[in-house]
């Protein structure tokens, strides 16, 4: 008796579980559908390399695009140095005291940062005191700001996953701590911190509040001449023609939408090759 | 004969815990010198003193004398990288880099001197696998990587790795213990080839292996060294009790 109803015990279990999986899944699966159902009759040439015309219910949002490539890029060249560099000193020279432990309580805190208070923020520093004005300079260091805890976090993990024999036997070789980083630990760490800055780059790409005030123009059909000049952007874009537009198609709301989402996958992906390319050499 | 390392009043500190014991010893000169005793008798920790290699973990101290060529390399002030370049060691687990054997060899010359030529580095690469005997066996795959050898070529290739550097002390500690009885006893005619060369200190568990392949032995308990001799006398006619014990096999 008790052997079966452990057995249908297990059974619910199972069930149980296969559904909060699915459940999982059901979401994914009908963005991803919807989105692309109700978006790719939009898609064109015209959509993808025009600027926004008749109060951006036509033409295209090739300015959108543009921006936000320059802010995504902007935004990984200010965070990925500072971020690897900051992750390397963690886990590499920090003692355990009570300035490393501050200092992880603020990356950790950092993550948990709600985006419209990094546009704040922002707004604040790089656009009123730093003088940067609303520029893609201004929005690519606070994308690059609200992406650094997730680039360090991983880093710091990539880097402290290397084997300690490694470091040891590179060290009795006589290679000085910086030798033993440079040439045994990052080239060993690199697809995670690759990683991690896929994981910026995805977020980087699709937030709207952080650039809400630092950058984001409502519409600016001519492409951003240097990096002092506001612009347009997908997420930002994408916000004014689904609430700020009346009478605005459908279709195009979908289509910015599925654009946007292609963007991310593609970023994505070339990261994913970049790491391929580096996991293929190690194994150990 | 002149000693190659002599160790002077050795203490030695994990914070609080004293690892080594008031330790004196003199190593010869192009000999095999092994150190027996029970795990956790500071065997590792000795060895690990000679180059240094202890500062890497936090919060230890040292004391006393350790001249290698007379230079007393426990100064403050002994240049590291000098020193380890000169006293070279042989890990328990063969720990080669996931690179490939070619790039595994040359790392130490491209560390120490960097912009050397192709064909130096090559010669190099030649000579070292020809000292450990994989030169044969690895000519034409030094392209392929490290890992995917079996685990005595990963020794023999940290050990030629580690004379591409042109070491005169070579320590080695519990260079076979991941070895199968065949791969060690290659790996042991390997280590008496090596002695015409280079001055070796092997800690090791395993005192048949030290009978066999050492001139001089240690024995360590609790981190003092309790008798250094001739290893034919160490093992025939020990002068003291605690290592008549441990080589009959009534210690742990």
């Amino acid at each position: 008796m008790s052997k079966k109803n452990s057995q249908r015990t297990q059974k619910i279990a199972f069930s149980l579980l296969s559904l909060a999986t699915l459940l999982i899944v059901i979401p994914v699966g009908l963005i991803v559908i919807i989105i692309i159902q109700k978006g790719i009759p939009a898609i064109n040439w015209q959509f993808l390399s025009d600027v926004p015309r008749q109060g951006m219910r036509a033409g295209g949002i090739f300015p959108a695009i543009v921006g936000t490539v320059y802010l995504v890029l902007g935004a990984i060249v200010f965070a990925l140095p500072i971020g690897l560099l900051a992750a390397i000193y963690l886990s590499e020279y920090s003692k355990d005291n009570y300035l490393t432990r501050i200092i992880k309580l603020a990356i950790v805190n950092l993550a948990g940062v709600p985006s419209v208070v990094y546009g704040l923020f922002g707004l604040a520093l790089f656009v009123v005191f730093f003088k940067f004005g609303a520029s893609i300079l201004s929005g690519s260091l606070t994308l690059g700001i609200m992406i650094l805890p997730i680039i360090i976090t991983a880093s710091r993990e990539a880097l402290e996953s290397v084997p300690y024999s490694f470091r040891e036997v590179s060290r009795s070789l006589g290679a000085s701590k910086w030798q033993t980083i440079r040439h045994i630990v990052l080239p060993n760490a690199i697809s995670g911190i690759i990683t991690g800055t896929i994981l910026g780059l995805g977020r980087a790409t699709g937030e709207t509040a952080p650039i809400l005030f630092t950058v984001a123009a409502f519409y600016l059909p001519q492409l951003p001449a240097s990096i002092f000049d506001q612009a347009m952007a997908l997420p930002y874009h994408l916000y004014v023609i689904s609430t700020q537009v009346p009478n605005v198609d459908e279709k195009v709301r979908y289509g910015t939408a599925l654009v946007l989402l292609v963007l991310a996958l593609f970023m994505n992906l070339v990261a994913i090759i970049i790491r391929y390319q580096f996991r293929k050499k190690k194994k150990w | 004969m002149i000693p190659k390392i002599t160790v002077n009043n050795l203490d030695f500190w994990y914070g609080n815990f004293q690892a080594l014991k008031n330790i004196n010893a003199l190593f010869k000169e192009k000999v095999i010198t092994a150190i027996i005793g029970p795990s956790g008798c500071g065997k590792s920790t000795m060895l690990r003193v000679f180059n240094r290699m202890n500062d890497l973990v936090e919060g230890v101290r040292t004391t006393g004398e350790v001249l290698i060529d007379a230079e007393n390399i426990i100064a403050p002030d002994t240049d590291l990288v000098s020193l380890r370049k000169k006293v070279g060691m042989v890990f328990q687990r063969p720990n080669p880099f996931p690179l490939s054997i070619y790039e595994n060899i040359v790392f130490g010359e491209k560390i120490h001197y960097s912009g050397t030529r192709r064909d130096k580095l090559d010669g190099i690469v030649e000579e070292s696998l020809k000292s450990v005997l994989l030169w044969d066996e690895l000519k034409d795959n030094l392209n392929k990587s490290a890992l995917s050898l079996s685990l005595e070529q990963k020794q023999r290739l940290c050990i030629a790795r580690l004379i591409a550097v042109k070491p005169d002390i070579l320590l080695m500690d519990e260079p076979c213990s991941t070895l199968d009885p065949q791969a060690t006893a290659r790996v042991e005619e390997l280590m008496r080839e090596l002695k015409n060369n280079y001055t070796i200190i092997i800690v090791t568990h395993n005192m048949q292996q030290a009978a066999r392949i050492s001139d001089d032995t240690g024995f360590m308990l609790l981190g003092e060294l309790i008798e250094f001799a001739r290893t034919e006398d160490i093992f025939t006619r020990p002068k003291d009790k605690r290592t008549e014990d441990y080589i009959t096999g009534r210690y742990g």
